[in-house]
């Protein structure tokens, strides 16, 4: 499980890798956390290409990150999803918080890692 | 009906072995030949089921969780997983979608992913005795369409 940060003037990057579950989703909101903090982008991106496991602490992880960008008016998107993370997301209506893209085949990565 | 393969585990409710227990449970349905997505299955349902143990059931404290996994000539997995815990007052409102006793960073979805996931679940429990939940999945293997 690993956490990258890329900060960049309208945007901040957090890209995930590895299994989301109730253990790994602290150290993870941990550093999102104080990357958030230290930016002023006002759209934060979630990279979940390389998330290899999601239970539904994955869910809590992305509700939670939302409700803290909300506060100040930014927005929240979650990209790269493979299909089966992409319906749970969906399931858990979090497509009305924030903005959901899957993972396209073939396409470059457009977080440039 | 007699399964053909049995297998049981006791391990410490730390947050840090949710990762073993669901890998363990996998490992062993392994042998019924199941595809990615049916593996992927039990490992989401076995997770939210351990991390109820850890989270709820010895909260603040670390007890024994229990999984016992059975498996069946026509594929079905049956997985227990039991706790000594605080049990749960109103089973029904806790598998109620949404529905969570810590707010914040939990979703509230645990047994709606194991309903999504499994093809039954049962749970059974009592305040201040613990909780057993019941998970079975029908393996239909590699081999099939779906």
């Amino acid at each position: 499980m690993a956490v990258r940060i890329v900060h960049s003037p309208m945007r901040l990057t957090v890209s995930v890798s590895g299994e989301i579950d109730h253990h790994n989703a602290a150290v993870i909101r941990y550093e999102t956390d104080e990357a958030i903090q230290s930016s002023l982008a006002p759209c934060v991106r979630i990279d979940f290409g390389d998330v290899t496991f999601m239970d539904s602490s994955g869910i809590g992880f992305v509700m939670g990150r939302y409700r803290i960008v909300d506060s100040y008016g930014g927005c929240v998107e979650v990209v790269n999803l493979k299909e089966r993370i992409f319906s749970m997301m969906k399931l858990a209506g979090l497509d009305k918080y924030v903005t959901l893209r899957k993972k396209e085949k073939g396409k470059k990565n457009e977080t440039n890692k | 009906m007699k399964p053909i393969n049995e297998m049981k585990l006791k391990f410490e409710s730390r947050s840090v072995n949710e990762a073993f227990g669901r890998s363990a449970v996998a490992a062993f349905a392994a042998q019924l030949d199941p595809n990615i997505e049916e593996i992927s299955d039990i490992k989401t349902a076995v997770s939210e089921a351990v991390t109820n143990c850890i989270v709820h059931a010895y909260k603040d404290t670390v007890g024994t969780i229990y999984i016992w996994t059975s498996l069946y000539a026509d594929g079905l997995v049956r997985i227990r997983i039991r706790d000594y815990g605080c049990g749960i007052e109103n089973i029904s409102q806790a598998m109620e979608p949404l529905f969570t006793t810590l707010g914040g960073e939990r979703a509230g979805l645990g047994f709606a992913v194991m309903e999504g996931f499994c093809d039954k679940v049962r749970v059974r429990s009592k305040v201040g005795k613990g909780t057993v939940v019941t998970l079975e999945k029908r393996i239909k293997g590699r081999d099939s369409d779906d």
